[in-house]
């Protein structure tokens, strides 16, 4: 075999390998490894920076905009570090750090040209459509040595194909949120949450992509689906299921689930686990759910690029991504961290559910824009059915306050007729 | 006994009104003791939220944002405003009546609109986003009410008084510090006022016109909303809360020494 033809095999080889790879690299596989036998060492102690790296722009006034969501890094607080005072320090990089509370708010900023960031985490569909709107800057991985660390299984996702744009921060799971004092047996399946029994304890996520999601993979399908017979469907369950919602809500569910006021509730997991109260807990249903990642993206505007990049590598220095999932509440896929991570923690199945479960679960991609609004217009109409309480519980009131309001004037009028007529 | 018993229901309505309005700020105080993150369960008095307000640098920096906005918008919107008023005043009424819808216009629109139209304003000429827009904004938002509030007062000022000080040997500039600005002092003042605490709490617009760097103390807590917002606003609210009642209760207490001072020397007198 002489050398030429070699080199060729050895490439096909190679390529062959490389498509393997990419295929099983898919997020469902992720933590494809033995959770006993870890990859990487569990001493905090044997990581330390690169100062050269680091101080590549010391001295200069350099300076990044950090946009990010809100209470989503670790700031010093229960004796964790304050990452982006330990990063200034490190690096005399001056952090601006400004929040928003949306995707949406996030890329309404973006587009609108009103700022312009350095380093952003948008979530994982949003992240494809800032991609398809060119509003990204690729990452050049040479300024970025730390994503060795990374769960490779979260390396190629399919919003951000080959990585380029994009490098996970945290991610999380949509789960059943239930009170052990009020639910018997541990719900395993989202039909819980049309169990008549729990008539008006149930509340309910309140924005239209994660309630579909539910429904859709309740229903058996994808929670992507642009189908309209699916969404049709799932909306007329969602209708079926308001009279037994006792709301829609958001971050209200920490309040009422703490103070036992609901029995179900789904929301963001690891969120959930912050919830103070003994009596709670949460089970990941078998149909499967909703997995997110929030990940590190440097839009195509940004002024200081390598700084964005050294600040990106920063977070996954394995000691302060590993306190910062600990802060942040979510799962991390930085491979080191983890390892890093108690095992109590590592072992969660909240946290970091089981491979079944994750074999089952999806991950939102950006909609058709036609997709987009059969959701919005089916969300208004499940909103809209059915009577509530304000809607016929205001007539009432007002007819009573206008009875209330017409007497006394009537009576005051009479009062100042009589007094006229005495003074006449 | 009618009396009694209407004394008795006003004083009623009276505490219910009072609860009303503070009942919130109360609870909120008592929450920013809780030995949790939770707003609804007790677990236990805690100070823990105040010395980790103390630590947390993005909220020092949003309430810092937030008081130098505050402070610049509604010194610089009276001033404006003030002059604007005199101006306006002097007016004939035609010209008067056609700016005073201008100036009512952006108070009657909605504050989204202001944001919105102020974003693209600043985008066209691309001024880059940060506090001075914020601060820019602010005051374009409040010149309005210290028009509003100073106009009334200048209407109810004998305006030959102006007129008499020039008489009496005064420049222009002297007549005006003089004799019209003490009259339409407390108009200004109560304008301030008014500006400076729409600048506190003004979201919809510095939401809109805040860049990359600075982010007021409303925008802060809004962002908060997808984990929970931090007990430590409930401890930063309590404080302000608690600062503001202090200096209000301060001012009353002098103005109550002032009045009976003066009561005494007009006895003596």
């Amino acid at each position: 075999m002489d050398n030429n033809m070699f080199r060729r095999l050895t490439a096909l080889f190679c390529t062959i390998l490389l498509l393997a790879a990419s295929g099983s690299a898919a997020f469902a596989d992720s933590f494809e490894f033995d959770r006993d036998n870890l990859p990487y060492t569990d001493d905090w102690d044997a990581y330390s920076y690169d100062e050269e790296y680091y101080s590549q722009l010391a001295g200069q006034g350099a300076s990044i905009n950090f946009y990010n969501w809100g209470e989503y890094i670790s700031d010093g607080s229960d004796d964790l570090v304050d990452v982006i005072a330990e990063f200034e320090a490190l690096t005399d990089i001056k952090v601006y750090y400004t929040n928003f509370a949306t995707n949406e708010e996030l890329y309404a900023k973006l587009k609108s040209g009103a700022a312009s960031y350095d380093v952003i985490v948008p979530s994982d569909y949003m992240v494809a459509r800032m991609i398809k709107e060119e509003m990204l800057a690729p990452l050049d991985y040479s300024n970025i040595p730390n994503v060795r660390y990374m769960n490779p299984a979260f390396m190629d996702p399919n919003y951000d194909p080959g990585s380029v744009y994009s490098l996970p921060y945290a991610w999380n799971t949509v789960g059943i949120i239930y009170n052990t004092s009020m639910v018997d047996e541990e719900p395993d399946s989202w039909s819980v949450l049309w169990d008549e029994q729990y008539a008006g304890q149930i509340l309910m996520f309140n924005n239209s992509r994660d309630a579909f999601g539910v429904t859709l993979k309740y229903l058996g399908y994808s929670l992507n689906t642009e189908d309209p017979a699916q969404m049709r469907e799932a909306a007329e369950l969602l209708k079926e299921q308001k009279p037994l919602v006792q709301a829609y809500v958001m971050d209200q569910i920490f309040d009422k689930m703490e103070n036992n006021e609901a029995a179900i509730a789904t929301y963001y997991s690891g969120d959930a686990l912050l919830i103070d109260n003994d009596n709670i807990a949460i089970a990941i249903p078998k149909e499967g759910t909703n997995k997110f990642v929030d990940a590190c993206c440097i839009p195509a505007v940004a002024k200081n690029k390598l700084g964005a990049e050294m600040f990106i590598n920063f977070l996954n220095e394995p000691p302060i991504a590993a306190q910062n999932t600990e802060y942040v509440g979510y799962g991390t896929a930085n491979l080191a961290a983890y390892c890093l991570l108690d095992e109590e923690v590592r072992n969660d199945p909240i946290l970091y559910p089981p491979q079944e479960i994750l074999d089952n679960s999806e991950m939102y991609i950006n909609l058709s824009d036609e997709a987009n609004l059969m959701l919005d217009q089916l969300w208004t109409e499940v909103k809209a059915s059915n009577k509530n309480i304000l809607t016929w519980g205001i007539l009432p009131v007002m007819t009573i306050a206008a009875i209330v309001i017409g007497k006394r004037q009537y009576r005051k009028n009479r009062e100042k007729r009589h007094k006229y007529m005495i003074e006449d | 006994m009618t009396k009694k018993q209407n004394s008795f229901t006003s004083n009623l309505y009276i505490f219910i009104v009072m609860a009303f309005m503070y009942l919130p700020i109360l609870v909120m105080i008592i929450y920013s003791f809780n030995d949790s993150k939770s707003r609804g369960a007790w677990a236990g008095f805690t100070t823990k939220w105040y010395a980790d307000l103390l630590q947390n640098e993005s909220i020092l920096t949003a309430l810092w944002n937030t008081l130098i906005v505050a402070v610049i918008s509604s010194v610089v919107a009276t001033l404006l405003g003030t002059a604007a008023a005199v101006g306006i005043q002097a007016m004939k009424k035609r010209n008067r009546e056609l700016i005073m819808n201008f100036t009512y216009l952006p108070v009657m629109s909605p504050e989204i609109v202001m944001g919105v139209s102020l974003m693209l304003l600043f985008v066209m000429f691309g001024v880059d986003f940060s506090l001075f827009t914020v601060i820019v904004a602010h005051i374009t938002f409040n010149v309005p009410y210290v028009i509003l509030s100073v106009l009334p007062k200048l209407r109810q000022m004998d305006k030959y008084l102006f007129e008499a000080a020039m008489d009496l040997g005064c420049t222009p500039l002297q007549a005006f510090m003089k004799v019209m600005l003490p009259e339409i002092m407390p108009g200004i003042i109560s304008g301030f006022l008014i500006a400076f605490t729409f600048s506190l709490d003004d979201f919809n617009i510095s939401y809109f016109v805040s860049g990359e760097r600075a982010q007021t103390l409303p925008v802060l807590i809004y962002s908060m909303t997808r984990k929970r917002v931090s007990p430590e606003i409930n401890a930063l609210s309590a404080i302000i809360f608690v600062v503001v009642l202090t200096v209000l209760i301060i001012t009353n207490l002098n103005d109550v020494r002032k009045e009976k001072q003066l009561q005494k020397g007009g006895r003596r007198g």
